[in-house]
């Protein structure tokens, strides 16, 4: 997902027997739906595991405006290029607003900047892969903006006041991002054959990473039955993927493309659509550093902060010289 | 790293139905017309708002959650401040 493996630095999961005062009344509180605001008592892993997360979800929407950002020059027409720009602002919306979320929990956001500009913190997997083809735009909204949906509806009720509400403005507007997705890849199935083949070839390329951005299977993992347990994970990874192939296929099936897996079929006794292997070894390779962009994605995230130093720093002497004159009219 | 962090702002929005300002989140700018600016990008893309509050966020004093109790009883025990406190006869019709 957004964030993948979220740490807890927890080994097992506390009994209510073997829990602090503080930590029973706090686990009940989650237990009865009561959502945790900033300030309130919590135990250290939940606001540490909570600050992964919210951060590691907050880098991946501003790291992921860079592979969309690739095509706003070369957008086919006018809309598009104002459609993409728009969608590219959102993403930079909801970096903010995750980072706020997360600053609650009393990190700082130039500590943030420095965990992304460093390399130190993660991002999702999936904004590791090059933007090939213009169809590529339409696949990741449909694929990637698609998948992250799953993930953030039921986030909206997670128990962490601030993320809940960011989560719930991030979803509001998430469902454009989807939707022109897959408007530009019913306009390219319909089209040409060269465009039918730029829509396919851009599935072929986003279908397993996109299945992989919900994670490895986490039935066995105490962080994730720690993460539910506090409700900051509502689904295990591989309830949301199995909902994402049984929502996705018909939409490939409607406008003719082909889901690129030979072992995709409907199991009509689970009511499912059976999926074949990931390649996690894949997966694992991306998330620690040797993805196709890993390097590029990092540098150019640099480069913009470093180039726009300046800016702040004119935006500061301004500010600063604007308080000195206040200051000197008031005396 | 810059040498200091641009202060934070809370953002308050009226939205165009006549209602109060409502909070919507923070942003961190170095001034407020900065942040009156910002907060139009982030809180207001979709014609959200008719007006905009900043507030820097250190200037605004809260009650403290761990005295939420005692702070809040006094109302707690007046239901009487409530309409349905009170029994109106059915066939009086609507009061």
């Amino acid at each position: 997902m957004y964030a993948q493996m979220v740490k807890t630095g927890l080994e097992r999961i506390q009994s209510k027997e073997e829990m602090s005062p503080e930590e029973r009344s706090f686990q009940e509180r989650i237990d009865a739906d009561i959502k945790i605001e900033p300030k309130e008592w919590m135990p250290e892993a939940y606001r540490k595991t909570l600050i992964r997360q919210i951060s590691q979800h907050a880098h991946s929407e501003i790291i992921g405006m860079q592979p969309e950002g690739n095509w706003i020059t070369r957008a086919p027409t006018l809309e598009r290029k104002a459609i993409l720009l728009a969608k590219v602002q959102d993403e930079a919306g909801h970096g903010l607003y995750l980072y706020c979320a997360a600053e609650t929990l009393g990190v700082s956001r130039d500590e943030l900047m420095e965990q992304l500009n460093s390399g130190k913190a993660k991002y999702s997997s999936i904004f590791n892969y090059p933007t090939l083809t213009w169809a590529d735009i339409g696949a990741i909204g449909w694929l990637v903006d698609g998948a992250a949906i799953m993930n953030q509806v039921p986030l909206q009720r997670c128990s962490y006041g601030p993320y809940s509400r960011a989560m719930i403005r991030i979803c509001k507007e998430e469902s454009f991002h989807q939707r022109q997705g897959y408007d530009i890849m019913m306009k390219l199935a319909r089209g040409t054959p060269e465009q039918q083949r730029m829509a396919q070839d851009a599935l072929n390329r986003w279908w397993w990473p996109s299945l992989m951005m919900f994670g490895p299977s986490d039935a066995d993992s105490v962080h994730s039955a720690q993460s539910m347990m506090w409700k900051i994970k509502i689904n295990s990874n591989d309830e949301l993927r199995q909902k994402f192939v049984d929502q996705t296929v018909p939409q490939a099936e409607y406008i003719g493309l082909t889901v690129p897996d030979p072992d995709l079929k409907w199991n009509a006794e689970r009511g499912h659509y059976d999926f074949g292997e990931i390649n996690w070894d894949e997966f694992y390779q991306v998330i620690s550093g040797n993805g196709p962009c890993n390097r590029q994605r990092l540098r150019t995230r640099v480069n913009a902060y470093e180039e726009g130093r300046w800016v702040r720093e004119a935006a500061d002497a301004y500010a600063a010289k604007k308080a000195a004159r206040a200051q000197a009219k008031a005396a | 790293m810059d040498k200091k962090e641009w202060p934070l702002w809370e953002v308050f929005i009226r939205s165009q139905h006549g209602l109060a300002h409502r909070h919507v989140g923070s942003l961190h700018a170095p001034d407020a017309e900065m942040a009156i600016m910002n907060a139009r990008d982030v809180y207001t893309r979709r014609n959200e708002g008719v007006s905009i509050w900043v507030v820097k966020a250190s200037d605004i004093a809260a009650s403290s959650p761990s005295e939420k109790g005692p702070l809040f009883e006094p109302a707690n025990s007046k239901v009487y401040r409530h309409p349905t406190f009170y029994e109106i006869p059915e066939e009086l019709g609507h009061m």
